[in-house]
């Protein structure tokens, strides 16, 4: 267990210095950081004396571990098009995404679960049948498609609800959160259904498909047989038994839900790092560009890993197998 | 009874050939399914329509000449301002917005399927190495697949095209755009291909034939290429299915995030990008009828690929 530890650790760690590579790269050689940060009356000797005095002529490895390092302290550089620190433009959205992100993978798991539950235990009703026809409508449906859509029925048809911005946002310490307001509350529903829409069609349908391969193995004819109740059976042993990869596959998801959220973010314009990191992505500007993947890739790893380690911690089965191999 | 048998002797090979066909597993499955055929025929309809668009469009929205400011913000032709030369009304720009879809999804469908053949030769390529080969040179390549698989499609397409963004600045033009677009969309998706095909390589190249090829001392590029890539093409095709819906998607997104397709060249997705931007003036159809195509073209391609795997899927036969 511990050298199984040791040895995701290590990856995880491979992984990020891959990563920390290619936004290095970008960040030193697409785009030459002295042009963007002086105007063009600069004389070649000034340009020069910055250059040395930024480091660009030092050997590249030592460059790389300057970039790491300073990642390691959340210094990123200075935005091209903003002129500020990056990490300060960064930590300013971050909340509004994270809320964003943790809202719809809330609300894509608890319907997503008890959906799958059903219609894998009433598979010939009509309303398991439209269930699925729906889900499959939630899986081929682009993101932003869902967005408009909702936009054009609840915004500007029936003007219930916000179809822009995040609303109001209380402050605590520095985080800044919309939960506690009601205009905030309002404002997250649109833009939380567009992004947990497709995990919970993808969350929906895996629980169907595990629940069925469960229903159908021997343990569960053998409690059947012992006389437990339905729902005994149902939910204290074949439910049970699906969470494994459903924990998995909604952990990774998170992943993306926080990619998705780049184009979420763009349809209700929330105030969030997805729009940061478009704009930066129209405007070529390379330091926010490379601080967003770190981040993210940060993210990424982090819940890779702590997937793979849940995975040997709840399943007994796993854990055999890599002590024998 | 009594008729000359030799004129009947093609068509009846015809007749045995066409019992053959469909006696197949492949078409017996495709003709009791009948969702699949729905979805083939709307695919193949969305296809020409698109394919023919020159020919079929009441209108053509590049040709300046037909393009008149005077007729743009049109309700669709049912509609009390409506006009009947716009069935589906007209966009900012005046450009009829149902001769616009089908330029638009035939520029949408010839993006997804660029990209898709460009991931697939990039995955067999680079699977087939890694299968074949081993060792450094395995390891080199799954380890890039391992790292690029942990990132959104969308996300590493995006960052692809805001390099080339800084790279060439304002110095891209149109075709530069599109072919940036396949590329960028092809290298986000090779991932699966170079799996699949890496994991039959490893299977294929221990069997006779790949040892005789090697005993009479062919050249390992003609081996992969000829004789292996045959037994392993399979399972690539119904990845590429399923993909091209991915791929057409992702097109649509990136163009509407407005990093794709400029609005001179409108893809569905730009189109309903521009839609976007007067949805809250009540002009609706500028976004929604595109949207629509693109659902039922993606709904209807993804249709086929989930049954392709099915079909092709000896474990459920």
């Amino acid at each position: 267990m511990l050298a199984f530890v040791i040895r995701r650790l290590l990856q995880a760690l491979l992984v990020m210095l891959v990563v920390a590579l290619i936004a290095f790269t970008l960040f030193r050689f697409v785009g030459d950081p002295i042009n963007q940060m002086v105007g063009i009356e600069t004389s070649v000797e000034d340009r020069a004396r910055l250059r040395e005095v930024l480091g660009l002529n030092d050997p590249l490895p030592v460059q790389f571990g300057r970039f790491v390092w300073n990642a390691l302290h959340f210094d990123f550089g200075i935005s091209y098009q903003f002129k500020t620190p990056v990490i300060d433009l960064i930590g300013e959205r971050f909340p509004a995404t994270m809320e964003l992100a943790l809202v719809s993978a809330l609300l894509s798991l608890m319907l997503g679960i008890p959906l799958g539950v059903y219609t894998a235990l009433n598979r010939r009703s009509w309303l398991s049948q439209l269930l699925l026809a729906l889900s499959l409508f939630g899986i081929s449906l682009p993101v932003f498609l869902i967005g408009i859509l909702l936009i054009f029925a609840f915004a500007v048809s029936l003007g219930v609800l916000p179809a822009f911005g995040r609303g109001e946002v209380v402050r605590l310490g520095f985080w800044t959160t919309g939960l506690l307001t009601a205009s905030g509350l309002r404002a997250i529903i649109l833009p939380a259904i567009t992004l947990g829409l497709f995990q919970m069609a993808l969350i929906m349908r895996l629980v169907r498909a595990e629940m069925l391969e469960v229903l159908r193995t021997d343990y569960i004819k053998f409690a059947r047989a012992r006389g437990l109740t339905d729902r005994a059976v149902n939910f204290g042993h074949a439910l049970k038994n699906t969470l494994v990869p459903v924990v998995t596959i909604a952990g990774l998801q998170f992943g993306s839900i926080i990619a998705f959220a780049i184009i979420t973010e763009t349809v209700f314009q929330w105030p969030g790092m997805g729009l940061l990191f478009l704009k930066a992505v129209q405007n070529a500007d390379i330091p926010v560009m490379s601080a967003y993947l770190l981040l993210v890739a940060a993210i990424f790893v982090a819940i890779n890993l702590v997937v793979d380690l849940l995975y040997v911690a709840i399943d007994p089965r796993i854990r055999l197998e890599t002590r024998s191999g | 009874m009594d008729a000359p048998s030799q004129p009947v002797k093609p068509d009846a090979r015809s007749q045995g050939r066409l019992a053959a066909f469909l006696d197949n597993d492949i078409v017996y499955s495709f003709l009791r399914s009948k969702v699949t055929v729905v979805a083939a025929a709307v695919t193949l309809v969305i296809v020409l329509a698109a394919f023919l668009s020159p020919f079929i469009a009441p209108h053509d929205p590049f040709d300046l000449r037909q393009v008149s400011l005077l007729d743009s913000h049109m309700p669709p032709a049912w509609a009390a301002e409506g006009d009947r030369r716009f069935l589906l009304g007209t966009d900012d720009q005046g450009r009829d917005v149902f001769s616009t879809i089908l330029y638009g999804a035939r520029i949408s469908l010839i993006v997804g399927v660029l990209a898709v053949a460009f991931a697939a030769a990039l995955g067999i390529v680079l699977g087939l190495t890694a299968g074949y080969v081993g060792g450094a040179v395995d390891s080199l390549i799954m380890r890039a697949a391992d790292v690029q698989l942990t990132f959104p499609a969308i996300l590493i397409a995006l960052l692809i095209d805001g390099t080339v963004r800084a790279l060439f600045g304002e110095g891209r033009n149109e075709e530069m755009v599109f072919w940036v677009l396949v590329v960028s969309i092809g290298l986000s998706s090779w991932v699966a291909y170079a799996r699949t095909v890496r994991g039959s390589t490893l299977v294929e190249k221990n069997k006779d034939y790949v040892l005789a090829a090697r005993l009479i001392g062919l050249h390992p590029a003609v081996i992969l290429f000829r004789h292996v890539l045959p037994n392993v093409i399979g399972p690539v095709l119904v990845i590429a299915t399923i993909n091209l819906g991915i791929a057409i998607i992702l097109e649509a997104t990136l163009s509407f995030l407005g990093v794709g397709l400029p609005p001179t060249q409108p893809s569905l997705g730009t189109m309903i990008s521009i839609g976007n931007k007067f949805l809250f003036s009540g002009e609706w159809w500028i976004a929604i009828f595109p949207g629509i195509t693109l659902a039922v073209l993606v709904l209807a391609v993804n249709l086929l690929g989930d049954w392709l795997r099915d079909a092709l899927n000896p474990k459920l036969r």
